[in-house]
């Protein structure tokens, strides 16, 4: 083992191969967890957001939990735990359909959620009381308020927070690992053990997150700018 | 299912809390709890010297630490772990014990990311209050000393006390280089019943939902007291002195 080599990697087919399955389970993993996360917030809102009280508590608790106890910790209740009082056709069933990556998946999405929901719940917020009030005297109904006037505005007002914590999230995608899933952080250390390249591994695997991660800041900036080009210029 | 709960933390209690210890090195919650508080303290003064460098105006101290900063918030914690394993016992050329590594991580992590909190802190109070004591003849230090960190760490008390729960729960990730943490303690506990893991995990989670939410808690106690102490003693609005809100990262 001898002097700085990126190609003794990037050159070996397996390897390379092995550093792609990495990033497209990385990628599977953080697409469906978002999207979970994301279907989720937007009922954790509409509980928060409805006339009757009685869902408040239960969207405080349900956030309260996630932000209090480490995302790490989650998935393990998941996947260690929560995987074992499954009935058994269930849990063999998971077990032959990569039940990591759903695990994973489902911790990170259901955690996530918490977030998101704060962010948008925020967001909503700052939309003026008039507005609601205006578009109800103008006719619309309360769901078509919400649709067409309270949320494109609120989402409009989330999106910072929003795009900070699609990043947090993709970052935090490395933490399946720690179950078993064969993403990017799992690849980096397999490749890592093959080759006993260490420094070159790592160095490839980090560039590839912060390149990642970079892309996704710029979509949301790409995003933000599209949602209100006046005020991203004023920023 | 309770029953069974209440006698894992019979039976494990002294594991969980204090690891192996005497037999072994300590660990557990204790562990859990040192480890984070010496990363705070030690990335704390870092955190000031790394504010005060990217608010600075000479180039040469503002780009590197900008660089390391953006750096730190765009890679996963995970990663930046794995590079102190290998690297730690390359630079001193010792074998360094996994609390050392973890707690070296976690100080570069988290002075980046406190860094961030000081900076907002300072720019929070405005430039006037810099103008106004070098116009009183302080120096750029003796006005940092004595009118702008004391004003801006007062104010960020709250968002320090965040940086800190997030510390908590970083340290979690400390499993993966086996520091004998409090993670690392339930998961032996696991190895040893191996019947029960939802009920050892959801111990676990207990324990750190009962820690980190006291200290949420009183963090926003804390943020309300002081934005009101802050607006009645500088009769301005209050929202001109209120600690912008950064987002702690959400391990």
């Amino acid at each position: 083992m001898s002097g700085f080599d990126l190609s003794a990697i990037l050159g070996n087919p397996e390897y390379a191969a092995m550093l792609l399955h990495g990033i497209e389970m990385t990628f599977i993993i953080y697409a469906g967890s978002w999207s979970l996360a994301m279907a989720l917030a937007l009922l954790l809102l509409a509980v928060r957001l409805s006339p009757f009280r009685f869902g408040d508590p239960l969207v405080a608790a349900y956030v309260s939990y996630h932000r209090n106890v480490p995302t790490l910790v989650q998935l393990m209740l998941w996947y260690f735990g929560i995987f074992t009082l499954m009935p058994n056709g269930v849990a063999t069933w998971l077990a032959s359909h990569n039940a990591e990556a759903i695990f994973a998946v489902i911790g990170l999405g259901l955690c996530q959620a918490a977030y998101f929901s704060e962010d948008l719940r925020s967001g909503v917020r700052s939309v003026g009381p008039g507005q609601m009030e205006a578009a109800r005297a103008l006719g619309h109904g309360y769901v078509s308020a919400m649709r067409f006037v309270i949320m494109p505005q609120g989402v409009r007002n989330a999106l910072p927070p929003l795009i900070n914590h699609s990043v947090s999230l993709f970052k935090n995608s490395s933490l399946a690992v720690v179950i078993g899933a064969s993403e990017l952080t799992h690849a980096v250390k397999e490749i890592e053990n093959l080759s006993f390249r260490t420094f070159e591994i790592y160095l490839i695997g980090t560039v590839l997150y912060l390149f990642f991660s970079l892309v996704i800041m710029s979509i949301g900036a790409y995003l933000s700018m599209r949602a209100d080009p006046a005020r991203s210029a004023r920023a | 299912m309770i029953h069974d709960m209440i006698a894992i933390v019979r039976d494990y209690w002294l594991l969980l809390l204090i690891g192996q210890y005497p037999n072994g090195p300590l660990g557990g919650l204790a562990n859990t709890l040192i480890l984070s508080a010496l990363s705070i303290a030690l990335a704390f003064p870092i955190s000031i010297l790394f504010a005060m460098a990217r608010l600075s105006k000479a180039p040469l101290l503002r780009w590197p630490v900008t660089a390391l900063v953006y750096f730190t918030r765009g890679v996963p914690l995970l990663m930046l772990i794995l590079w102190s394993y290998f690297l730690v016992p390359l630079l001193t050329g010792a074998d360094v014990p996994s609390f050392v590594t973890m707690l070296t991580t976690l100080v570069v992590y988290q002075s980046a990311f406190l860094s961030e909190v000081v900076r907002a802190g300072i720019v929070a109070l405005g430039p006037g209050q810099m103008d106004a004591s070098r116009a009183l003849g302080h120096s750029y230090v003796g006005a940092m000393r004595y009118i702008i960190l004391p004003q801006a760490l007062y104010n960020m008390i709250p968002s320090i006390l965040s940086t800190f729960v997030s510390t908590i729960k970083d340290t979690t990730l400390g499993y993966v280089i086996n520091v004998p943490d409090l993670t690392f303690a339930a998961s032996q506990v696991n190895n040893q019943l191996l019947t029960q893991p939802f009920q050892v995990f959801l111990i676990l989670a207990i324990v750190y939902f009962a820690i980190c939410w006291t200290l949420t808690y009183f963090a926003n106690r804390l943020e309300r007291r002081i934005t009101r102490r802050r607006a009645g003693l500088l009769n301005v609005p209050a929202a001109v002195v209120t600690p912008s809100k950064i987002v702690s990262e959400q391990l």
